[in-house]
């Protein structure tokens, strides 16, 4: 059953005002994740632009309890909630911890991996805007190739991007999805069935970010569609193994024609040194990645 | 009648816990902790303790799981050792700001490069600053009895508590130990009420980026900056003192057996020579001194139980007007001297005190100290002062490079 408007919640977790950027990707798919969550959720969040987003004290924009932890510790600071929750017999509350990417595929990684392998009951959510965006748009492993970030200045980043999603795969999960902002039905059915699931979940937002990509506000969602658009960001779930494309990937596989990676490469200042060698090394990825993918859905 | 069992160090820690009906247990493994953690899977996983055991993949990881559990409501027990300690460092500033009434065993072990596992105490006095009370135990039965005390006194002032004790030399000795009786414990202990509210009928944002001033909340109401929650816990660490005393008179009321609440004293009354040290130190100090008084040496010891929030004022006037101390500790603070050390003196400064103080820094390692040589060190040392000498010395006991105490020979 495909989700429609009508049953997204009207009520709005994230109070307007707060201190996400202009058109920040986050923002927008975390208002549609909450919606989906629901109020009986607890929140657990590591150093990151999301902790920008919530608030600074004593006043916050989310209505969602929300416990705040150091920046390699989310997954661990999950198991503690469901732990601690547990023990009070509190089992009624959905445990979600959400954090960039280097708070996933970088420092944060031991502790995800550990908790996943537990297989604590909680759902971690990974919005990908790869990059350290906090501290102003550093590389990280999530960092495509070819982008310039100011700790790959000149030369832009060399190394491919870290297949996190893989990894997490690897561990046995019951259920991975992957969401992007510009297409917020299939990422509150996703979060919906996240929420239903018992064990781990991870979930992976694709983030398109403004001032570290370097597009205009506006154009937010135009960059989230051309990922998708492209094969550059692919949406699926995989539910305990049964891996499924969904949405406009989905549609995309039918039928249609992939749009060429350099369109999206020239719409994002961060692309603007990138060699026409790595660019082709990119489409070529994407590609294998594509078929790859394809071949999996089956048909 | 008394239960008496007979425990290492180790088992008396997990009883204690056990014993105070722990709801979350988080650890990982390191040589001397680890027959703790076992013991306490034991009871969970038996059914003996209803409790969740987190077995984390890190210490980084167990701390995290004890702030994130108190959080939510839960008592919480973790313990570490030496690099387990170092590696949480940054959960263990968390756990203190977040004001939780955590308790962790430390099981003293010495820190590398090169790799020791033996005991000394730079783990935990590396963690000094961190905002946690202290407590080091001299032997067994003070083990059980203190991780009973810790919980009453964290949950009364909201601050995380580090029972320490040496690894080896306590922790896989095994010694008569008097059990507590579980009734007991429920009335010297009430149960755990949280600080904080975390549910969605009132939904909040618990430690967030804060300003260096203070701010307006919504409601138009002047909110803490961060100097005033820094100042707010180290008002409770003061706070804590007359606290922990009071546990303890409340303990020895119902359980019979006096722990002095911030450090203890062995033939100190007409003492001219004071030994300072801590754990399992301090208890070797009182063989020493035994042997000194035999040789018509006046020596007693203080033995600091309480090392954060520091007993300043207590300390002080306890030394009164004796004639030396000598200070043994088996931590440095490299480039300068030992830590005690520096706490005892700063305690000291402007008042009339002024005798001469030697700093022994002993057992780094696991290296033996026996009393016989702790008596002669004194021995030593009073005759430098008696000769006149009043410098302060750092000594490296039983330290034998050539260069090491400039020749003297400790
Ligand atoms: C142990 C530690 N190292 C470094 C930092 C500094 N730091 C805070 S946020 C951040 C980057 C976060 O990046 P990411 O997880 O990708 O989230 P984003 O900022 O992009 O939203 C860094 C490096 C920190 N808080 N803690
Ligand atoms: S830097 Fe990027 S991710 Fe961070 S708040 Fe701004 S737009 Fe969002």
């Amino acid at each position: 059953m495909t989700d429609n408007l009508f049953k997204i919640s009207e009520r709005e977790y994230i109070l307007p005002g707060n201190r996400a950027c202009q058109g920040c990707g986050l923002s927008l798919a975390y208002r549609h994740a909450l919606k989906a969550l629901g109020e009986n959720t607890i929140l657990t969040i590591p150093a990151s632009c999301l902790t920008v987003l919530h608030g600074l004290y004593p006043i916050t924009s989310v209505e969602i309890p929300c416990l705040n932890c150091t920046f390699a510790s989310t997954a661990a600071s999950a198991s503690g909630l469901v732990a601690g929750l547990k023990a009070l017999n509190r089992n009624d509350v959905t445990v979600v911890a959400v954090a960039g990417d280097g708070g996933t595929y970088d420092i944060g990684i031991q502790a995800l991996s550990g908790a996943a392998e537990r297989g604590t009951d909680f759902i971690f959510v990974c919005y990908d805007n790869e990059g350290y965006m906090n501290t102003g748009t550093q590389r990280s492993s999530a960092t495509p190739p070819g982008a310039l970030t100011t700790t790959t200045p000149v030369l832009t980043k060399q190394e491919p991007k870290k297949d996190m999603l893989k990894i997490m795969e690897a561990h046995g999960l019951p259920y991975i999805a992957t969401v992007c902002p510009s297409y917020p039905l299939d990422l509150h059915e996703k979060f919906t069935k996240a929420k239903s699931v018992q064990g781990t979940r991870y979930v992976q937002i694709y983030a398109p970010c403004p001032p570290g990509w370097g597009y205009l506000p506006k154009d937010t969602v135009k960059i989230g569609r051309l990922a998708v658009e492209t094969g550059i960001f692919v949406l699926f779930e995989i539910e305990d193994g049964r891996f499924r494309l969904t949405g406009r990937s989905r549609v995309l596989a039918k039928k249609g024609k992939r749009v060429p990676v350099s369109d999206y490469l020239k719409a994002q200042g961060r692309f603007r040194q990138i060699s026409p060698e790595q660019a082709e090394k990119l489409q070529r990825s994407v590609d294998g990645r594509w078929d790859e993918y394809v071949k999996r859905a089956g048909k | 009648m008394d239960n008496v069992q007979i425990l290492t160090g180790n088992q008396a820690a997990a009883l204690g816990a056990k014993l105070c009906q722990v709801q979350v247990v988080s650890a990982y493994p390191i040589t001397p902790q680890t027959s703790l953690t076992e013991v306490l899977s034991h009871y969970i996983e038996g059914g003996e303790l209803q409790a969740e055991y987190v077995r984390v993949e890190s210490e980084h990881s167990a701390m995290t799981v004890c702030i994130a559990a108190s959080t939510a409501g839960a008592r919480v027990f973790t313990s570490t050792s030496s690099h387990g300690l170092l590696y949480m460092h940054e959960q263990l500033h968390w756990a203190a700001g977040s004001r939780l009434p955590i308790v962790m065993c430390c099981i003293n072990r010495g820190v590398g490069a090169p790799w020791s596992i033996f005991n000394d105490q730079q783990d935990s006095i590396a963690q000094r600053d961190t905002g946690w009370i202290q407590i080091y135990c001299r032997d067994n039965q003070e083990i059980i009895d203190t991780v009973i005390q810790a919980y009453r006194i964290a949950e009364a002032v909201y601050v995380p508590v580090m029972v320490c004790y040496d690894g080896f030399v306590l922790s896989h000795t095994t010694m008569p130990v008097r059990i507590p009786d579980e009734r007991d414990v429920r009335a010297f202990l009430p149960s755990y009420q949280p600080h904080t509210i975390l549910n969605s009928q009132e939904p909040r944002n618990i430690n967030p980026v804060i300003f260096p001033w203070r701010r307006m909340d919504a409601e138009g109401c002047l909110r803490d900056g961060y100097m005033e929650l820094r100042y707010k816990l180290q008002k409770a660490l003061e706070e804590a003192k007359p606290v922990i005393g009071k546990a303890c008179s409340d303990y020895t009321a119902i359980f019979g057996r006096v722990h002095e609440g911030l450090f203890w004293r062995y033939r100190l009354d007409d003492a001219d020579a004071l030994l300072i040290g801590m754990g399992s130190l301090a208890t070797e100090a009182t063989m020493a001194v035994d042997r000194l008084r035999e040789q018509g040496v006046k020596a007693g010891v203080l033995g600091v139980r309480l090392y954060r929030p520091f007993p300043r004022e207590e300390i002080k006037n306890c030394i009164g007007q004796r004639k030396a101390l000598l200070i043994f500790e088996k931590d440095i603070s490299y480039g300068y001297e030992g830590a005690l050390c520096s706490d005892v003196k700063a305690a000291l400064y402007g008042s009339e005190v002024k005798a001469p103080v030697h700093n022994f820094i002993c057992g780094l390692g696991g290296r033996d100290v026996k009393a016989e040589e702790l008596a002669d060190a004194v021995k030593t040392s009073l005759k430098m002062i008696g000769a006149g000498n009043l410098k302060q010395q750092t000594i490296w006991l039983n330290c034998r490079t050539e260069k090491s105490n400039d020749g003297q020979s400790f």
